[in-house]
């Protein structure tokens, strides 16, 4: 048996077989063939199977995840019955006497490098079809075997270097009891993926790929962040136990699903759900959510070739407002552009995405992208309780212009005789310093604060949070970070105005005691952190936490904080 | 020979999806079918070689047929582009 560390990214014990999302070696030497005849009849085959694998893979995937998902590979059998490709790769094995893999490879880079020189965004990305397709064919020629997710059929723990949007948007979420991967920290994609789909995750691993083989049994604890591979009976009996324990404890805290949060000495505050798409609605009325505090309308606008119509839109919001049952929903607007990129829009590349062209910056200057998303959030404000945020908002301008265009969509829908909500609370996300250290006079003109503390922190500390070589400078509790949440959560009271919290960092239960302190209204976290949060927040006095996070804020260092929490609450 | 000439008013002008439907179209007929934009001429059952044109909005663009269905193909295509919005 074997063991690897890692980050712990989403809680649980999951135990099942491997199945490893990692490429075969697809290499082959480039030879000289007798009969080319033979070799084209070769090729053929290979492409027909590719053909009718990829015909299964469409069908599954427009069964199990939908008509959208199931478009790339119909877009990869037109690559693959293109005759553009085929011909030319027919004509070389028969005049250069070359073997099936090397006509194909040659071939098909032939395109790629086509495709990747275009001075167009989208269609470098199109060189991306024909390489997968390249590959199908290849492994048929070679007689390997492709991963192929949509096809999992049964429990299966994914394993994988790291794991991108397109591949998790292609796993049968009902097979899938957990993942491991290489890289990745406690807000990559997988992390997120894997808590919004409630399944234990551990990222990280820097050699799950290297020690697991496709059909290994592992255990993944994404409690302590440990996977193990092939492990005795022993151990196996020892993590039945384990995540029978945690069972138990999940159905301690599911006796609070219905409860409201309030402190030991009787303080309200609000625990919300940070979603990306209606499906996750179920996870949070299950885990007793109070509320949508972050919904990511990104998500709406990825994974496909062109903007998401008004009725599109408008169909995905009311989804929302109406499953949450009256309850309130922060939508905030589209926040694309920087690390997010869509590639239809064609957006230039940029030395700093995360200081550049993004969000509401993007949104004034694209404005009908904007109002499309307005309006469709405006004609669904009346099937429940919507509040609307913009994000990167770092002057009161900013927000002034949001506000206009949104009220100017909003009379223009009244006079097309369409009803709007009157009581639409509008808010700001808070992650730029700039708009922290000005939050009193932000908070004379808006409804509310969600403080965005990912952002926050690596605009604060001047750190990239995709740089690993600067990870120790993402320090939620350090007394700097702190005390610009104090400002923002001050400023909002003062003016009779709510301040929530939609990082990680609201859910993260270091943290919260001193945001109880602070006086935070509402926290925003994953569906699945609540129901922990709730049970922690029972157990605290606000009037002790008040003491504590006056302690805390006169603090030098994230160390002393962390160590003066931890000392207070076990 | 059958042609006809659109002028393209999709925003994302002819990408992934838009391409794929003219290409699946055009594959229903037997007769040869071209595009061409900007003197170039391509297989409009070829995907690769919609795409590799690169066609953006407003865009002016040319479909011609040559064979035994070529009115229906050139037919079938005039709807399809503006079913979906594409060109006019």
């Amino acid at each position: 048996m074997t063991f690897l560390n890692g980050i712990a990214a989403s809680n649980g014990i999951a135990m099942a077989k491997a199945y490893r999302l990692v490429e075969p070696d697809l290499n082959f030497e480039k030879k000289t063939v007798e009969d080319s005849t033979a070799e084209v009849e070769r090729f053929r085959q290979a492409m027909a199977k590719a053909k009718s694998e990829l015909e299964l893979i469409r069908e599954r995937a427009e069964q199990e995840l939908g008509a959208d998902k199931a478009a790339i590979f119909e877009a990869h059998l037109l690559v693959l019955n293109d005759p553009e490709l085929n011909t030319p790769i027919e004509d070389k094995i028969k005049s250069e006497n070359v073997n099936a893999e090397a006509a194909l490879k040659e071939t098909a880079d032939m395109f790629v490098t086509m495709f990747e020189q275009m001075d167009n965004e989208y269609m470098r990305e199109r060189a991306a079809d024909i390489r997968d397709v390249t590959k199908r064919v290849l492994a048929h020629l070679l007689g390997v075997q492709l991963a192929n997710p949509s096809m999992i059929s049964e429990e299966v723990i994914i394993v994988a270097d790291d794991l991108t949007p397109s591949d998790t948007a292609q796993l049968n979420k009902q097979y899938v009891k957990g993942f491991t991967t290489n890289i990745g920290g406690r807000t990559s994609h997988s992390a997120i993926m894997a808590r919004s789909m409630e399944i234990p995750a551990v990222v990280g691993t820097k050699t799950a790929t290297e020690e697991i083989n496709n059909g290994d049994f592992v255990i993944v604890d994404g409690l302590k962040g440990e996977v193990h591979i092939n492990p005795t009976p022993e151990l196996v009996d020892q993590y039945k136990k384990v995540h029978e324990d945690y069972e138990k404890q999940k159905s301690e805290w599911a006796k609070l699903v219905n409860e409201p949060t309030v402190s030991a000495d009787g303080h309200h505050v609000e625990l919300a759900a940070n979603i990306g798409t209606p499906n996750d609605l179920k996870g949070v009325i299950d885990n007793g959510g109070e509320g949508i505090g972050l919904y990511r309308t990104e998500f709406l606008y990825m994974g496909r070739d062109q903007l998401p119509t008004e009725e599109e839109q408008f169909e995905a919001y009311k989804a929302v407002l109406e499953g949450m049952n009256g309850k309130p929903v922060v939508v905030r607007t589209l926040d694309i552009g920087g690390d997010k990129e869509l590639p239809y829009l064609q957006l230039p590349k940029e030395l700093n995405p995360f200081l550049g062209f993004r969000a509401i910056r993007l949104c004034l200057e694209e404005q009908g992208i904007f109002r499309t998303q307005l309006r469709a959030l405006l004609r669904a404000s009346i099937y429940g309780n919507l509040k609307i945020m913009f994000p990167m908002i770092a002057t009161l301008n900013e927000f002034r212009e949001a506000k206009a265009i949104l009220e100017e969509e909003k009379q223009k829908l009244i006079a097309e005789g369409q009803q709007v909500a009157d009581n639409i609370e509008l808010g700001i996300m808070v992650e730029i310093p700039s708009t922290a250290v000005l939050a009193d006079q932000f908070a004379k003109e808006v409804d509310f604060f969600s403080i965005g503390t990912n952002d926050l922190i690596q605009y604060t500390m001047a750190a990239d949070r995709m740089n690993q070589r600067v990870s120790y400078l993402y320090q939620p509790y350090s007394p700097s970070i702190l005390r610009l949440v104090k400002m923002v959560i001050d400023a909002a009271h003062a003016e009779g105005k709510w301040a929530g919290m939609c990082g990680e960092m609201a859910g993260d239960e270091t943290a919260i005691p001193v945001l109880l302190g602070l006086g935070l209204d509402e926290f925003s976290m994953s569906a699945t952190s609540i129901l922990k949060a709730r049970s922690l927040i029972k157990g605290l006095k606000k009037s002790d936490m008040e003491q504590l996070a006056q302690e805390v804020l006169n603090m030098q260092t994230t160390e002393q904080v962390v160590e003066a929490i931890n000392k207070r609450i076990k | 020979m059958a042609e006809k000439q659109f002028k393209v008013i999709a925003d994302t002008g002819i990408h992934a999806r838009p391409a794929t439907l003219l290409v699946q179209t055009a594959s229903r007929f037997d007769s040869e079918i071209n595009l061409e934009y900007k003197g170039k001429t391509v297989n409009l059952k070829s995907i690769m070689g919609v795409m590799s044109l690169g066609i953006g909005k407003g865009a002016d663009i040319k479909i011609t047929a040559e064979g035994s269905d070529a009115a229906e193909a050139l037919n079938s295509l005039e709807e399809t582009l503006k079913k979906e919005g594409l060109a006019e």
